[in-house]
């Protein structure tokens, strides 16, 4: 299932619905990846609320999603992730690296917020 | 029937038998003769009946009583086989003259006391085991509280040796305190754990990274010096982890993580400013 990608202001919200194929998981990062620059967006939130597996696969491919993010120079947060798949991630070894998390979407965008407040000449734009 | 009759002198013989071998000793001489005629009103009953059920019940609620004062197995099989060696050896005396009698009887005594002997002590060691779980749920459920201090900030104070069950109970406790009080900083105070190894160091570093995923910002507290000698002797990578020295000091610094001020008025009380 396509996964919707939301902008909200100066931030993208992908916000992840039923189980995702490995398919539609690559797919999330490259259209992320491209609205990013598309909407000059300052950072990206990715909220896996309803999901309740989280596979090597995904962990993976939310990792490389971060880091190809802050390539294009914006911040990336996962939210909401369920206290069964964190428990799982850890005892699994699977990491995500230094990618920022929140408890959820609301979280989430006051994280971004403080994290890209103060940022030079993305913060004068009043979010369109 | 020949026990029955000579029941006041068997069961003196027997109480002064348990007395001399200095069995139950926990328990004063009156009691162990009030127990000792229940006993033996049992043991006979079961002897003439062939039913053991009664006796399992009465033993399990002898065991019930008697174990909290701290009487042993030994003790408690202790005094059954010398009640079946007393009333044997009653048995033998009064039937020695009818060898044909005696071996009938004995036929019948032998594998019923047996059967007596077994049943004691199954019911003992059984309401021994019911007591280990029902304390060791006592324990696991007390061990592990998620206190919240502030909004949004929670303390996990641990105390006590940390297994991997516990470790892993602890977690998922920590996990859905995070979600249900939506917490930000969370303060492990492990003042209270006597030994850290590497499989310790280990469950906490799982903690915090769990804690991570959501969100939350993990600090740990109380390594004393022994333990961050052991930590750094045996290379364990605390890296990610926040440490402070105290609770005291994880409460402060958590509060500064959430942007609280504590600041102390001039009539000396405390109040707080968000």
């Amino acid at each position: 299932m396509r996964v919707p990608i939301l902008k909200q202001g100066g931030y993208l919200i992908a916000s992840v619905q039923s189980a995702l194929t490995d398919r539609d998981l690559l797919d999330l990062r490259d259209n992320l990846a491209q609205q990013v620059g598309k909407f000059r967006s300052r950072g990206v939130i990715i909220d896996v609320t309803s999901l309740d597996v989280l596979d090597s696969f995904a962990v993976r491919t939310l990792r490389t999603l971060a880091q190809m993010i802050r390539l294009r120079g914006a911040e990336t947060v996962i939210a909401g992730i369920q206290p069964e798949i964190a428990f799982a991630m850890v005892q699994l070894g699977l990491d995500l690296g230094d990618v920022a998390t929140a408890l959820d979407l609301e979280e989430g965008l006051v994280l971004l917020e403080r994290r890209t407040s103060g940022g030079g000449r993305r913060a004068k734009r009043s979010g369109n | 029937m020949h026990l029955r009759e000579n029941r006041t002198q068997l069961r003196e013989e027997w109480a002064r038998r348990v007395t001399e071998d200095q069995l139950l000793t926990a328990m004063t001489k009156e009691e162990i003769f009030a127990e000792a005629t229940t006993v033996y009103d049992n043991y006979v009953a079961v002897l003439e009946t062939g039913s053991v059920e009664a006796l399992q019940a009465y033993a399990r609620d002898l065991s019930e009583r008697i174990i909290p004062r701290g009487v042993e197995a030994n003790e408690v099989v202790g005094i059954v086989l010398l009640l079946r060696d007393v009333l044997g050896r009653s048995l033998l005396k009064k039937y020695q003259s009818d060898l044909v009698l005696l071996n009938r009887v004995m036929d019948a005594y032998e594998p019923a006391s047996n059967r007596i002997a077994n049943t004691v002590a199954v019911s003992f060691v059984q309401e021994r085991e019911r007591i280990i779980r029902q304390q060791q749920e006592a324990i696991r459920e007390l061990s592990t509280p998620v206190l919240q201090v502030r909004e949004r900030l929670l303390i996990l104070p641990i105390i006590g040796v940390i297994d991997s069950q516990r470790a892993r109970q602890v977690t998922e406790q920590l996990l859905r305190g995070i979600r249900a009080n939506r917490a930000k900083v969370v303060v492990i105070d492990i003042t209270g754990v006597p030994t850290v190894d590497s499989t310790v160091a280990n469950h906490l570093v799982q903690t915090v990274d769990a804690s991570r995923l959501m969100g939350a910002t993990v600090i740990v507290t109380g390594l004393s010096s022994e333990i961050a000698q052991t930590l750094v002797t045996i290379g364990v990578d605390l890296t990610k982890m926040k440490t402070v020295g105290d609770l005291q000091g994880g409460i402060e610094e958590a509060e500064r993580l959430l942007g609280y001020k504590v600041i102390l008025e001039e009539s000396a009380k405390e109040s707080e400013t968000p």
